[in-house]
């Protein structure tokens, strides 16, 4: 069922199109014209309600996606290299319709809308970005859920010949992410396709991905190949790697200090040089919609 | 006169090259480590280095100042192991390590971290943070002692005992750039193993003729 979820403003509430689409020029306009910079960049956010797009040039260039390199500009460069058509998703697990689909299986009769939603990086890097995309309980409604089924397990493509960073073993690839039913279920859970009104770019998770927007950015996982209906919590890439640094469940909590970053504050890419730092709000500004799934849980210890 | 107008042909590659050293004037050496410095900034300011400027200039600082401070590492050997002699460049290396060190420092605190309270915060809590500050520190002495008339005052046996703590300071920064990286990732491992390389051609057993 689509709409079930609609952010209070649109698009051109938000930001007016020009702005959004030059921000960066109107930025290094602004720079030229006070010489060194100071007090450019007016687009900054103020706090981090603020739901001020990120330009569609910083998101789709200032990326995570360590397939293609661990710099924030690999991506950008290596992921032309990624077939995305055809592509297949693998559903298992603990569902009535088990199988391989197609991307146009999946995608068919899907109301695709737009979300805008705020995503908030472990690394303190923050982006309002506009998604098209569909409700992932949809998806789960059409494979049929078992009975019993508590988990949704999720894998991205791992193909060496076209991903250059799966050479050094950074982490147990392929990448892998989950979700708690209630979770995957949930109405602001959401397969994305494109963003901007573009098919989704190579560099953010073409032609399809997971966004889970009270969820650290490393929730929302890319280029989906497999996806898994279980009984038991399933194994995350990060989580295997640092369980003490990064949790299961890894909700936006900034009264969860990660070892190496503070999350009480992050800032808006796309601010410049002199970009101040907002406070991160919990469940990255989500906690009206998403709380009560988390009711009497120790948040610290089940982070 | 050109440099090369005062080397005799006769001369070995190394010995040209060493007589070309001598010819560096340092002045050149900060001129143009200033101007990079200056030159990344302005990068940042006007959107050259991407879409999050602070965190690329926090990192471009750092990195410089691992590679000069692995370079002057290298003189000692260099010139043990090849006959290469930077011995001339070595304190204006040295103290521009020491400026790039300053200058990564002051990016993470001013414009990354942003408040005193969780600059504070972070030196305290995070370990990475801690010796990578610790590293910093060590550094101070041997930037404040980088000119004749310190020489002169503590005497050359004390103040190469002093600049000794360059040894450590390579070893926390090596370590706090491996300890920041998300996952398992080839540089800063590199880095880390030339800093040990280069800090073992100082232990007793591989030296070959004198220490220096």
């Amino acid at each position: 069922m689509a709409h079930r979820y609609t952010s209070d403003l649109t698009r051109d509430d938000v930001t007016p199109k020009q702005l959004y689409l030059n921000r960066r020029q109107i930025m290094m306009g602004g720079t030229a014209l006070m010489g060194a910079g100071l007090g450019a960049g007016k687009a900054r956010a103020e706090d981090a309600w603020d739901l001020t797009l990120t330009s569609y040039e910083d998101v789709t260039s200032y990326n995570n996606f360590y397939e293609f390199g661990t710099d924030k500009s690999d991506p950008a460069r290596n992921a032309h290299m990624m077939t995305t058509d055809p592509w297949e998703i693998v559903i298992d697990g603990m569902v009535d319709n088990p199988g391989t689909y197609s991307l146009a299986e999946i995608v068919e009769g899907q109301t695709i809308e737009e979300r805008i939603y705020r995503l908030r990086c472990v690394e303190r890097w923050s982006m309002v970005i506009p998604w098209q995309g569909f409700e992932f309980a949809d998806l789960l409604e059409r494979v049929g859920v078992q009975e019993g089924a508590r988990y949704v397990a999720f894998e991205t493509l791992a193909r060496p010949e076209e991903m250059p960073g799966l050479r050094v073993p950074i982490i147990d690839w392929p990448y892998k992410e989950g979700l708690r039913l209630d979770e995957a279920m949930h109405p602001l859970t959401i397969l994305a396709t494109g963003l901007y009104d573009e098919p989704m770019p190579n560099q953010n998770g073409a032609p399809i991905r997971l966004v889970v927007p009270w969820k650290y950015g490393y929730k929302s996982i890319k280029s989906i190949v497999r996806i898994t209906l279980t009984d038991e919590q399933p194994p995350t890439a990060w989580n295997t790697y640092a369980p003490n640094e990064y949790g299961f469940y890894s909700n936006v909590n900034p009264n969860r200090s990660h070892p190496r970053w503070s999350q009480e504050f992050e800032r808006r890419v796309g601010g410049g040089l002199f970009a101040r730092n907002i406070e991160t709000l919990m469940f990255n500004g989500y906690e009206e919609e998403v709380a009560h799934m988390y009711e009497g849980m120790d948040l610290i210890e089940f982070h | 006169m050109a440099a090369s107008d005062n080397i005799p042909a006769s001369m070995t590659l190394t010995q040209r090259a060493n007589a070309a050293i001598r010819q560096v004037p340092v002045w050149l050496v900060y001129v143009l480590g200033a101007a990079h410095g200056a030159w990344l900034f302005y990068l940042g300011a006007t959107g050259g280095l991407g879409a999050e400027p602070i965190n690329e200039l926090e990192r471009r600082y750092g990195e410089v100042a691992i590679q000069l401070i692995l370079l002057g590492l290298a003189v000692t050997p260099l010139r043990q192991y090849f006959g290469l002699n930077l011995m001339p460049l070595r304190r204006s290396i040295g103290v521009l390590a020491f400026f790039f060190v300053l200058a990564h420092f002051l990016v993470w605190a001013v414009l990354d971290v942003q408040t005193a309270a969780r600059v504070w915060d972070d030196i305290v809590k995070r370990p990475y943070v801690t010796i990578g500050m610790a590293g910093f520190v060590l550094l101070i002495p041997l930037g404040v002692t980088s000119n004749n008339l310190s020489v002169r005052k503590l005497g050359p046996v004390l103040w190469r005992r002093l600049h000794k703590l360059v040894y450590p300071a390579a070893v926390l920064g090596a370590v706090h750039y491996l300890w920041l990286a998300k996952g398992f990732q080839i540089e800063p491992l590199v880095y880390l193993a030339i800093t040990l390389v280069l800090l073992a051609t100082r232990l007793p057993w591989s030296d070959r003729s004198r220490r220096a």
